[in-house]
């Protein structure tokens, strides 16, 4: 009754469903999160194109003012244009969340991988190091940067990628001691490959559904935090338009009784955030039941 | 291991006055111009003539006897403009902390114990709620509490007792949303795990009456993921609550932190820095004791993340 | 239908049969299974992973997944056992203990083994915690646990698997039941542990007159310390008979391949023998047909028109229709 061991080429290079079949697999909630963030990058690609008027000109005459003919949200507080502020701020909104998740998921991906290959030393080193700046609040490093640094998205961007690198680091080296142990791996080495290529060419893309499912969810948090820093004003600054900013300047607004400058950036916000929460989290279910 | 973060945590505030661009006088007077003696005065306090690490460990100790430097700005020991502000930050995160622990684990234990229309609706208004940020969360309610309702006000400390829980029900409100929604799902999550584990059919095979089976054997077992999800959350409070009193216009340790930060108020940024790190290592330091007392299978220092 | 002395029998198994909701939809995992077994009595029930004896055992014991369905009988000392339910079902449960195969999984990890133990007699007999301790303590020593007061104390991580089988039984034995349904308890431990557990239940048996339900999947096992085994198959019981003349003068083709397949160390062969196909889960059991036809050897026509019906043979009990004329060669043959 026992199933012979599949042949090791196989295991080695598992026929990875094509990206589309996985988006499937999320389900309705996954592809319609999926279709929400493909909005979203288009918006922030061509943003300023599509915007029907400047996001940086307006009459302070304007200020607060409905929606009128033309101006399908009416103004913010500065008289501006709110629908171009708002498809021009998408850039910001969401270049800040990728640099950071890039960097933390090359960096993280890194010290992972070499720790779990290394194991030993190495790898005690490099965890224990990861657990002293392990869960430390972003937010926190990230208003240091701006002190030390002077305000601004870089800064911000650079901060919550070194506060989050310890977590994705400990996620993914899980899955990395998890590949390693796979007898493909010993295969491969017994065969002569170099770790590196081991790593580069099979640990690595065996481990993309989960680095991808992370990274997902990753870029929900990390958009939160930075539009956080941009409203403390430590972010992005004014005039440019980003959504975290908006809601800083047209906070005032709203107890004066024109909630919809700063709303309609908080919704903007709010929907793209739980697209990458659902989507994410149906990546990982995905992920974990592949690994079965 | 806790107090390894603090002491890198110390180091890299300490050394954030070199990192930045520009010499130390330069980032202390935080671009301003000062006379010659300011200069004098401030090269002796910092000891900035004095080898690195000794400055460092003059500064810990300086740090340990509560004196943090003097604010550039407002020419007062840090130490005391801390000391008047940290009282308010301490109560918000209190309150909200308060509310996520009431709140969100009594909607998981509700949730995770019985199926049906409760737990449906639990699970749907904490998918939403999960993913608004505090100060989304913040607009909202004053639009709604503060504006169309004049239920509570938008800005400002309050006094004494009852004033200060008036003014900060809003702030905490907003400061909790979230943390509660995803201490509701862990908690209803661990709840139905630990119902499906094999040691409680044994108890059932035993017996043991439902009432004291859920108590005993599923709430127990489940109180050490609750407990590990609940401190997190708590202890993240303690950064985010920055957003929530800029957001409410409060005078707490978090938005001093912001404005000197954007006035380049380097010692303010510093010591304030210092205090909330050193709490957050304070809460994990009593996660970590709790998970200790319920799980006899860990020793201290060694939490399982 | 007993095949016995006519002694009123303590547990009686009629017909029972068991649906389960499985996505979506309900799944006979049980079909007809009856058995029965008397005060004092062992009986063994054995089958391979799937054949629904451990299913049968929690249906004894009334710790089916919610949403199963129960039909047939299953009576406990003359008494309905699924309508029970409050105090009368909490007092039944004091009579009917249950060990199972993983202790570690079985014992709650943050309580002490005192904890562990006394519960029931805490909470269902108002035991006061001192005389239960000592209870416990007493029962330690017959399971061959000498420092029973220290161990009390400890925390189940702090003790290995066979130990913690041991505390089980102890436990088990601590409110004084009359049957004893044992699943798998041998399955998790190494052999030498299994031996001494074997020998404590047995041990145990006799000095407290305790009827057994032994469930396993290794037929030399059950038939060594039970008086009758019954063999499980597809969700059906497929044979009932006497320990002794289970290996020797089986009555079903499947006990006779189990008997077979295992390796033995004293005969010389040039294979293993190995029933060919994969045993079938209770709900893929044909309705009309016997579940063991497309792996038997002796199969016929009339194997696949009808399922066979438990009939008596021989003071045992037989699924097979072709039973009489094949007792004596049963065994797997080549055509």
């Amino acid at each position: 009754m026992s199933t012979a061991a599949p042949p090791v080429e196989a295991v080695a290079a598992v026929e990875r469903r094509s990206w589309l079949a996985l988006l499937r697999a999320t389900g309705a909630a996954g592809v319609a999160s999926a279709v929400a963030i493909a909005i979203a990058a288009f918006v922030a690609a061509f943003g300023p194109l599509l915007a029907p008027d400047s996001p940086y000109l307006g009459q302070l005459s304007s200020s607060y003012v409905g929606p009128t003919g033309g101006h399908l949200l009416g103004f913010d507080g500065q008289g501006r244009d709110l629908l171009s502020r708002l498809l021009g701020g998408a850039r910001t909104s969401l270049v800040g969340p990728l640099t950071v998740v890039v960097i933390c998921i090359l960096a993280g991906t890194v010290l992972a991988v070499s720790a779990a290959w290394k194991r030993g030393t190495y790898d005690a080193f490099v965890s224990s190091g990861l657990d002293v700046l392990f869960a430390f609040p972003g937010i926190l490093l990230a208003i240091l940067a701006a002190a030390v640094f002077g305000a601004g998205l870089v800064a911000a961007s650079l901060a919550l990628a070194v506060a989050y690198t310890p977590y994705v680091a400990r996620v993914l080296r899980g899955a990395a001691l998890r590949e390693r142990s796979q007898q493909y791996v010993a295969a491969l080495e017994v065969q002569g490959a170099s770790a590196f290529s081991i790593c580069l060419r099979h640990l690595i893309p065996n481990m993309l559904p989960l680095i991808v499912a992370q990274a997902t969810i990753l870029f929900g948090y990390a958009m939160v935090d930075l539009a956080a820093i941009s409203f403390l004003g430590l972010g992005v600054q004014p005039p440019n338009p980003d959504w975290g900013v908006m809601i800083a300047e047209n906070q005032s607004g709203v107890v004066q009784g024109y909630p919809l400058a700063a709303l309609a950036a908080g919704i903007c916000i709010v929907i793209v955030v739980v697209a990458f929460n659902i989507l994410g989290e149906r990546l990982y279910d995905q992920a974990q039941a592949e690994r079965r | 291991m806790l107090v390894a973060t603090l002491v890198v945590s110390s180091f890299v505030i300490f050394s954030a006055l070199y990192l930045a661009p520009g010499n130390p006088i330069a980032v202390l007077s935080g671009g301003r111009t000062l006379p010659a003696e300011s200069i004098k005065v401030l090269e002796a306090r910092y000891h900035l003539n004095d080898p690195f690490i000794t400055q460092y460990w003059l500064w810990l100790k300086g740090v340990a006897h509560g004196d943090f430097g003097i604010s550039i700005a407002l020419r007062e020991n840090v130490s005391t403009l801390i000391a008047s502000r940290i009282g308010t930050t301490a109560a918000l995160v209190l309150y909200a902390s308060l509310l996520i622990l009431v709140i969100g684990i009594g909607l998981g234990l509700a949730a995770g114990l019985r199926r049906g229309f409760l737990d449906t609706s639990v699970l749907a208004v904490t998918a939403v709620s999960a993913a608004i940020p505090s100060f989304v969360a913040a607009i909202v309610l004053i639009l709604l509490f503060s504006v169309k309702l004049t239920l509570f006000p938008s800005l400002g400390d309050g006094q004494g007792l009852f004033g200060t829980i008036y003014h900060l029900t809003l702030p905490a409100v907003a400061l909790a949303i979230s943390s509660l929604a995803i201490v509701a799902r862990v908690t209803r999550a661990s709840v139905r795990e630990e119902f499906g584990r094999e040691h409680v059919q044994t108890a059932v095979s035993r017996g043991i009456p439902y009432r004291q089976l859920v108590r005993r054997h599923v709430l127990r077992n489940a109180a050490i993921p609750i407990t590990t999800i609940s401190g997190i959350t708590v202890a993240s409070l303690i950064a985010i609550a920055a957003v929530v009193e800029r957001a409410f216009g409060l005078n707490g340790l978090g938005a001093y932190l912001v404005s000197a930060a954007n006035s380049k108020d380097f010692a303010v940024v510093q010591g304030i820095s210092l205090v909330l790190v050193t709490a957050f290592v304070v809460v994990n330091v009593l996660v970590d004791v709790l998970y200790a007392i319920l799980d006899p299978r860990v020793s201290l220092g060694s939490r399982a993340q | 239908m007993s095949e016995g002395p006519a002694s009123a029998a303590l547990l009686e198994v009629e017909d029972l049969v068991v649906d389960l909701p499985v996505e979506g939809e309900m799944r006979r995992v049980l079909h007809e299974v009856s058995l029965s077994i008397r005060a004092g009595e062992a009986v063994g029930l054995v089958g391979e992973s799937g054949s629904g004896k451990s299913m049968t055992a929690r249906a004894i014991d009334r710790l089916l997944p919610p949403g199963a369905a129960v039909g047939g009988a299953i009576r406990f000392d003359g008494g309905n056992v699924t309508a029970l339910s409050g105090a009368q079902l909490r007092r039944f449960r004091g009579e009917v203990a249950m060990i199972f195969q993983d202790p570690r999984a079985h014992i709650n990890p943050v309580r002490r083994i005192g904890d562990y133990m006394t519960e029931a007699l805490r909470t269902n007999r108002d035991v006061p915690n001192a005389e239960a301790e000592d209870r416990a303590v007493d029962l330690l020593e017959s399971v061959g646990i000498e420092d029973g007061g220290r161990r009390l104390r400890q925390y189940p991580h702090e003790l290995s698997g066979g130990l913690l089988q041991r505390v089980m039984i102890a436990t088990a034995l601590l409110t004084q039941p009359r049957l004893l349904l044992a699943d798998e308890p041998t399955t998790a431990v190494d052999v030498t542990t299994q031996a001494e557990v074997m020998a404590i239940l047995d041990d145990l048996r006799r000095e407290f007159r305790l009827a057994m339900l032994f469930i396993t999947h290794n037929l030399e096992l059950a038939a060594a310390v039970c008086d009758r085994t019954a063999v499980m198959y597809a969700g059906q019981v497929v044979e009932v008979r006497a320990s002794s003349l289970l290996h020797d003068d089986p009555l079903h083709p499947y006990t006779a391949a189990l008997a077979a397949a295992r390796p033995d160390i004293s005969a010389t062969k040039d294979r293993l023998a190995s029933i060919p196909g994969r045993p079938l889960s209770a709900f893929e059991a044909p309705s009309d047909a016997c579940a063991f036809a497309p792996r038997c050897t002796h199969v016929r026509d009339a194997c696949r028109q009808q399922r066979p019906p438990l009939i008596e043979l021989d003071r045992g009990l037989t699924r097979c229709l072709r039973a009489d004329e094949l007792r004596g060669h049963m065994g797997p043959e080549t055509a």
